[in-house]
């Protein structure tokens, strides 16, 4: 079973990236969970997302403490919430940022494992004319976690895509770029 | 073989309401279970149920307007958490007196005070006694078959109680998780049409319904319904067995995972017995004999099913979301000790620990910690401290 933590803030759409990760998990077949952590919501405080993904049913209902992979949507997150509590040395943390994984480092309170980055705001920018994060940011998780194929994962999200946009198909093809140049531009 | 979806509890409940189409929905909303009047009424208003949507002013006037409609002859559902419930007090136990078979998701949250919108049991465990049958579930996909065997529960003609669909906010109410729902055909087959026996729109028997009841008669009807309540274990069953027969998915009052040979039992309800499973499992490859019991049903209470299955272990652990505040125990607690003493199973020694309150995360590590506990207790001569407290911040000190 894979165990991941979102962090992110409020209005970020970290919630609704863990319930993407879910659903294209759940379309490859696996047993998935998706929810957050519900706390005071409002806009721009840190919220936490989890995501477990299993080939078994999954029966646990707490949250999550030792995750294998932890996602930060946010990089100013880096300096107040203990984002690496927990997570495994033998996973990764995966950061939106513009820095590069040498640069963040020091601040993840000697964590041993894989350092990944992404600079999901130049990518969406680029391909979307906007800042979502959500898009590049799935695309990133699945490169690192290989939680699935990623040729099956862009075919799933295609699909999803097409359904999502039904009503506004023109903005499919810059999704679709996100997704496929966040593949290419994690570093670590 | 049913359709492979995934979903969070509150859209999988109101997706049963759908396929189930009830004549009329009153519901007002509050947090956790604001989702579920949410997705119907989009339903409503896409054509996809006849039911007639009632958006009242308050949950008092929810459960007025429920009682109203289903003492006319129609078939209704609601759903509520917490101080929405609260505010039906009065109307819940007019609808059990009433006969009248409701059914209500209750997406389980704590009551104020002071003001938490997260999950604990103290909003169903608060009404147990409100001649309500009360059904508990682990998962989305409980909760959502428990609300499809509900409507036939309440409406069977032995019973006409009001059935509260219990399952824990946010963790259930609000995870998306894999559930393998019914085609609506079949879901609609199975509950079938409903025909009531007597109704206020029936203009061939004019009948007054919830007139005064003085001395020489309430008794006699409190009785009813207390007798419908002891039917209703029967009904269940029946039900539960033609549910299996549906779907493939067994159900009884209670589950009992790995009791055969258990020394040391838990006994929880919803989401949490999840977790425990897997504490369970834990303790198993460590060579301890553990085992869990679910009660799927809380009112009527499996009493004589709960006190049979402990007949065997050295120490059972009753885990309450809700603390009875009464001095001696949760409601879990205190129902099942009698149970146990009633049934004569009195060797096991029993702890009430209250866990989970306002929504404070269980984990595995937390019920492993509570079988030890057990052990402990087992070897013990004198056991004192049975009114414990689970993840407690600093203990009871």
């Amino acid at each position: 079973m894979l165990e991941i933590r979102w962090h992110g803030r409020g209005g970020q759409g970290a919630k609704t990236a863990s319930l993407l990760l879910a659903d294209a998990a759940f379309n490859t077949g696996k047993y998935i969970q998706g929810f957050p952590e519900y706390g005071p919501e409002r806009m721009g405080a840190p919220i936490t997302a989890y995501n477990r993904i299993s080939d078994e049913p999954i029966r646990i209902h707490s949250n999550i403490y030792e995750p294998d992979y932890v996602v930060v949507v946010d990089d100013s997150l880096l300096e107040v919430v203990d984002v690496t509590s927990g997570l495994k040395k033998e996973g990764a943390i995966i950061i939106n940022t513009t820095k590069t994984p040498d640069e963040v480092r020091p601040l993840l309170k000697g964590y041993e494992g894989r350092v990944c980055t992404i600079d999901a705001r130049t990518i969406s920018v680029d391909t979307l004319g906007k800042y979502f994060p959500n898009t590049p940011m799935l695309a990133a998780v699945v490169k690192v976690t290989k939680v699935m194929d990623e040729e099956a994962f862009l075919k799933d999200m295609e699909t999803s895509f097409a359904h999502k946009f039904a009503n506004k198909p023109q903005v499919i093809p810059g999704n679709m770029e996100a997704l496929r140049r966040s593949l290419n531009e994690v570093k670590e | 073989m049913g359709i492979r979806e995934r979903l969070s509890g509150n859209e999988a409940v109101a997706n049963a309401m759908r396929q189930i189409d009830p004549d009329v929905v009153a519901a007002f909303p509050i947090t956790p279970s604001t989702e579920i009047p949410q997705y119907f009424s989009a339903f409503v208003n896409n054509g996809k149920v006849h039911t007639e949507f009632v958006p009242v002013e308050s949950e008092h006037s929810a459960m007025s307007a429920c009682i109203g409609a289903s003492a006319a002859g129609a078939r209704v559902m609601t759903a509520t958490s917490a101080n929405g419930l609260s505010l039906m007090w009065e109307m819940l136990y007019i609808a059990s007196s009433l006969r009248l078979p409701i059914v209500m998701s209750c997406v389980n949250r704590a009551v104020s005070g002071p003001l938490n919108i997260h999950n604990d049991h103290s909003d169903s465990m608060g009404a147990r006694d409100s001649g309500w049958i009360q059904l508990y579930g682990e998962t989305n996909q409980e909760a959502y078959d428990n609300i499809i065997m509900a409507m036939r529960i309440a409406e069977h003609k032995d019973i006409h109680l009001p059935v509260m669909n219990c399952y824990d906010g946010f963790i259930t109410s609000h995870s998306v998780e894999n559930i393998e729902l019914l085609e609506d055909e079949k879901v609609k087959a199975f509950v079938g049409e409903y025909h009531p026996e007597h109704y206020l729109l029936n203009k061939d028997e004019q009948i007054a319904i919830g007139p005064l009841d003085v001395q020489p008669f309430l008794f006699e009807h409190k009785f009813q319904q207390a007798e419908a309540m002891r039917k209703a274990k029967d009904v269940i069953k029946q039900v539960q067995k033609e549910f299996y027969e549906l779907t493939g998915r067994e159900y009884g009052l209670i589950e009992e995972y790995k009791m055969e040979d258990a020394e040391y039992a838990v006994v929880v309800l919803n989401s949490t017995a999840g977790t425990s499973k897997e504490a369970v499992d834990r303790l198993r490859a460590q060579g301890m004999k553990v085992g869990l019991i679910k009660p799927r049903v809380f009112r009527p209470f499996p009493g004589e099913e709960i006190a049979n299955a402990l007949k065997n272990v050295k120490a059972v652990a009753i885990l309450d979301k809700a603390d009875g505040l009464n001095g001696v125990g949760g409601p879990l607690f205190t129902d099942t000790t009698s149970a146990m003493l009633i049934n004569k199973v009195t060797a096991p020694k029993a702890i009430s620990y209250i866990y989970g309150i306002g929504g404070r995360d269980v984990r595995v590590e937390d019920i492993e910690s509570v079988y030890k506990d057990l052990q402990e207790v087992a070897n013990q001569e004198n056991v004192t401290d049975t009114y414990r407290y689970l993840g407690l911040k600093g203990g009871r000190e």
